[in-house]
């Protein structure tokens, strides 16, 4: 094992193009913009279909549908179809954690107690409200668990970005195999899994600062 | 792409092999390793947090990345199929372990409880009683396993071993669109039948699943 290449201060130099911070912002870059457009894809369905149940079947099948989809494959479909360029990363990387968030979208709303629906209706709360107010916060830490599962594929995923030429920590692994630099091909790996539990710790963060203290106990 | 098969078949029907075994030996291998390391993690509790820790980073290390370091680790060479097989019997053992764990854990205390008043010993019990109650969710976690090595392995043509993946790398080397097609249709229907017969071998094992 030799970590010459990661304690290398050279390659930590944020101004340098291509050096680990860069190539960690391109990652994080390709990364949040993929779980963004994936969640303004899928939540919405997801919540649909587990408030009311209707197309359940999608929402069920989609995560091994999804799962089935060689990533790589789907990239240079894109690349050849599109050219090169940003877009076909992240149209294949938002491919990718689409059914992680939808599937758990729909199972957390499933998984909201009828009874307590039925109180706030009694309480004679609207249906916006009884989504928005009940559903929803009592749906969040299931929904939580699959949009954590999908920014931990992504971040893992993103590396094949540089198989097509582009850019994040995919280019350590990519440019360190093809000059035989297995120092370098290390440090992308050390890298990449240390962001990838870096970002999950930072998702859990958050889920603990927004879900209700009421339903920690569960 | 129906052409572009007539013209390749014998390249796409090995590829397809290829891919075919990279993905099968490693769930074997993968679930024959998983089945005691789950049940370790339910028979000593301490053990279960730090073994779900580490396999749930474990996964989080790229494919791309594991493949390309094993070679330096176990002394094979760089293009032998080895890496990859190792590769993702990694990946399967960190997402069946958990589930087998957690299979077993769902198994209700009571029926346990009833087994050994019965005069079941812990490994009869174990195999008899509560491997067959957490069935379903191991098979679920089996699926999941299946589909995603079956999909992971194209990665493996980046490093020159990868079935379906080589259709992959050849159409992006020539910007030929049919290649990677024939690729991508052909990994999704190969983890589709192979989801499909491991849900029709579950409802043949665990008929009781479909009395409730």
């Amino acid at each position: 094992m030799n970590f010459s290449y990661l304690t290398d201060p050279a390659h930590w130099d944020l101004s340098a193009t291509g050096s680990i911070p860069n190539l960690i912002l391109s990652h994080l870059g390709y990364t949040c913009l993929a779980l963004l457009f994936g969640a303004l894809i899928a939540l919405p369905v997801g919540l649909y279909i587990g408030h009311t149940g209707k197309g359940s079947f999608i929402a069920i099948n989609a995560g091994n549908a999804g799962r089935s989809l060689p990533t790589l494959g789907l990239l240079m479909l894109m690349v050849t179809l599109l050219g090169l360029g940003l877009l076909p990363v992240l149209i294949a990387l938002t491919v990718l954690v689409i059914p992680p968030i939808l599937t758990s979208a729909y199972a957390g709303m499933r998984n909201v107690d009828q009874r307590v629906v039925d109180a706030a209706r009694g309480m004679g709360m609207r249906p916006w409200q009884v989504l928005t107010r009940v559903e929803l916060p009592m749906a969040l830490p299931v929904m939580f668990g699959g949009f954590r599962n999908g920014a931990l594929q992504v971040v893992a995923t993103a590396t094949v970005a540089a198989a097509v030429g582009l850019g994040g920590l995919g280019r350590l692994l990519i440019d360190g195999l093809a000059v035989n630099d297995y120092s370098r091909v290390l440090a992308g790996a050390i890298v990449v899994a240390a962001l990838a539990v870096l970002v999950d710790l930072f998702l859990a963060l958050i889920q603990r600062l927004v879900v209700s203290p009421g339903l920690k106990g569960s | 792409m129906i052409e572009y098969l007539r013209n390749n078949s014998e390249i796409v029907w090995q590829a397809l092999q290829e891919h075919l075994y990279l993905a099968l030996l490693p769930i074997l291998f993968g679930f024959v390793i998983s089945l005691p390391l789950g049940y370790l993690a339910v028979r000593f509790t301490w053990l279960y947090h730090p073994l779900v820790n580490t396999f749930g980073v474990l996964y989080s290390i790229p494919s791309l990345a594991l493949f390309v370091f094993l070679p330096v680790i176990l002394g094979t060479k760089v293009l032998s199929p080895i890496n990859v097989v190792v590769a993702l019997t990694i990946y399967t053992v960190a997402l069946l372990a958990r589930t087998v764990a957690d299979g077993l854990r769902s198994v209700d205390p009571v029926v346990a409880q009833a087994a050994t008043a019965m005069g079941y010993r812990r490994t009869r019990r174990l195999i008899d009683v509560e491997l067959p109650i957490a069935l379903p969710v191991i098979l679920a976690g089996l699926r999941v396993a299946t589909v995603s090595n079956i999909s992971l392995v194209s990665v493996g043509s980046l490093i020159g071993i990868g079935g379906l993946g080589q259709l992959f790398t050849r159409g992006f080397q020539l910007f030929y669109l049919e290649p990677i097609l024939v690729g991508v249709v052909l990994s999704v229907l190969l983890a589709g039948i192979a989801d499909l017969i491991i849900v029709l071998v579950q409802r043949a094992i665990t008929p009781w699943t479909r009395a409730a």
